[in-house]
């Protein structure tokens, strides 16, 4: 065979398998694609409280997308202290200011940033969440303090729709 | 093997035969010759298929009245416990099972450790083994979600967000293995597939490790390589089949012990609480043959490195075959890495101990020094070992020892082998 038609051959073979590999590729996202959240999940996203019934100083928990979502009202106490502490002391440093809006109401999804377990309530070393599953502490921001939990908790998207609703999502 | 040719007796035998030859690998099978030697901690290789088969069938027959749905599968396991006929049998068969699976894989991975049945030339048995190994994790750990309990609600979520702890693309993969935002009712129904499908793979593997397996041959007691068939082998059938019998009529004993008289000993009373969203359990913990690796992710205060070491505990029995240095098989005539071996026995025992505890305190600090051994053991220990350890003669044959011959001219094979 001549150098030319091996090159011919070449560049078919190599154009071929290139064909082939985008069309296995077309044929298997759809097959991994159905696993992600599909419409009727994404649906779901938003959720609406009333929180007039919440004395300071009390949490409630409310089912947001599958997830317990944390609502404290926070004392005026519980809110000097959460913006009294020092950036350098933290693992994942935010401002308390970039964390509750109206300081007085502190929403953000009650999952541990660790491995997804539910904190408890007004448990642990800092007067905030502490988790049982691994033993992860956070403060009243429900920022990460000790243990290993590689961030803060996480605020969701909300809004006050009134002084007594919020709407998560 | 025993190639000689064989011919089957009826005429259909040979007109069957000689269009599939099935008959052919029955008699392979049948004759197989194995070494004389071998002892009862051989026999789990027939256990743990006894084991496949037995969770496959209670599994196919309790899938007859399981229902995969966020709202009935709690349920669904309640009346296959109060209303299916002999359904709390078939079912506490086939939660026992599972452990007693995993009791038997592990005896029969550390035989294989012992005896350093993973070394040259079964490293492709071995590591097709150790895939079969992960695979009856995965297996285990999506069958305990299905009752949808909440052991098993808060089971998933912990090991799912394992994978969050991969930078960039973490929360992208556990939102597709969820199929949502959190564990949920698509999660369980994916689980119930892949729970369903992977036993069959094992399955497959099993052939194959098998099929392995049989082209050098089973690794003795001893450890050296024997002529087949010789004087120092007999074939399979029927005297590994009856030794296999008697040892899995040994062990069914057991698993009869646990089904009929302590069934829940091996659960947690939290997974017949129905799965709550809202609440973790004070005190969350896997089944107890996980609970090694869980004590290794523990003890890492970082999230990402603890997943890593939690894996690397696993992954790095891949590698065994190339950080065990030294030519011996078997411990019987390594001194030191006798004692070694035991070691990492007591060790790993203690990582699964503290694995079920709190992780605070002391019981934190045992963890961090057991996960630093584990990984001394096959990463310095092995590799240094086959070099520095002076080991035994080694027989000549495996019925030298047997029949007192003087060891005098086994020297010569020990410094061949060095």
């Amino acid at each position: 065979m001549s150098e030319k038609k091996i090159k011919r051959r070449e560049f078919l073979f190599t154009a071929s398998y290139a064909v082939g590999v985008v069309g296995v590729g077309a044929v298997i996202w759809p097959l991994i694609d159905q696993m992600n959240p599909d419409a009727s999940v994404k649906a779901l996203a938003s959720t609406e409280v009333d929180v007039s019934s919440v004395e300071p100083g009390k949490a409630i928990t409310v089912l947001w997308r599958g997830k317990p979502v944390f609502i404290k009202r926070r004392t005026p106490e519980e809110i000097a202290e959460a913006r009294a502490v020092k950036m350098d002391d933290l693992k994942d440093p935010q401002k308390d200011e970039d964390r509750a809006k109206d300081p007085e109401w502190l929403v953000m999804v009650g999952v541990c940033t660790h491995l997804g377990c539910v904190p408890l309530n007004d448990k642990g070393d800092y007067n905030g969440w502490f988790c049982p599953c691994h033993g992860s502490h956070y403060d009243i921001s429900g920022r990460i303090r000790k243990g290993p939990a590689p961030t803060n908790m996480e605020i969701p998207k909300y809004e006050f729709v009134n002084s007594n609703i919020i709407k998560i999502g | 093997m025993s190639d000689h040719e064989y011919t089957p007796k009826s005429k259909f035998g040979k007109w069957f035969n000689d269009r599939l030859p099935l008959l052919t690998l029955g008699n392979h099978l049948a004759d197989y010759p194995t070494p004389k030697n071998l002892n009862y901690w051989w026999t789990f290789g027939g256990i743990l298929t006894f084991c496949l088969i037995t969770q496959i069938v209670t599994g196919l027959t309790l899938a007859m009245h399981y229902i995969a749905h966020a709202d009935l599968a709690f349920e669904s396991v309640e009346h296959i416990m109060r209303d299916v006929n002999y359904g709390w049998l078939i079912r506490y068969i086939h939660s026992n099972g599972a452990s007693m699976f995993f009791l038997a894989v592990y005896i029969h991975i550390f035989r294989s450790l012992f005896y350093g049945s993973y070394k040259s030339p079964r490293e492709i048995i071995w590591i097709i083994g150790i895939i079969i190994y992960l695979l009856m994790m995965a297996a285990a750990f999506m069958g305990y979600v299905l009752p949808w309990g909440q052991m098993s609600f808060w089971g998933a979520t912990v090991i799912t967000n394992l994978f969050s702890a991969i930078p960039f693309i973490g929360e992208g993969i556990v939102q597709w293995l969820w199929g949502g935002y959190s564990v949920d009712n698509p999660t369980l129904t994916r689980f119930f597939t892949l729970h369903y499908l992977i036993p069959f793979l094992i399955l497959g593997l099993v052939v194959l490790h098998i099929w392995a397996l049989h082209v050098p041959g089973n690794n003795n007691p001893i450890g050296i390589d024997i002529k087949k068939p010789s004087k120092d082998t007999v074939p399979f059938h029927p005297y590994i089949v009856i030794k296999d019998g008697f040892a899995l009529l040994m062990f069914m004993i057991v698993f009869a012990f646990f089904v009929f008289y302590s069934p829940n000993i091996l659960g947690h009373a939290d997974n017949y609480i129905e799965a709550n969203p809202m609440v973790t359990p004070a005190h969350i913990v896997p089944e107890w043959y996980l609970l090694p690796f869980y004590a290794i992710l523990r003890s890492i205060p970082d999230k990402l490195m603890g997943v890593i070491a939690m894996l690397s505990a696993i992954l790095i029995l891949a590698a065994l075959p190339w950080l065990d240095t030294s030519k011996i098989r078997s411990a019987v005539f390594r001194p030191l890495y006798k004692q070694f071996y035991w070691i990492l026995v007591v060790d790993v025992i203690i990582l699964g101990y503290v694995g079920a505890m709190p992780a605070e305190g002391l019981y934190l600090l045992v963890a961090r020094v057991a996960t630093a051994y584990y990984f001394v053991h096959f990463l310095i220990i092995l590799p240094v070992l086959g070099f520095k350890e002076k080991t035994m003669p080694l027989p000549l044959s495996i019925t030298e020892p047997v029949l007192g011959e003087p060891l005098s001219s086994s020297t010569i094979k020990k410094e061949s082998l060095n």
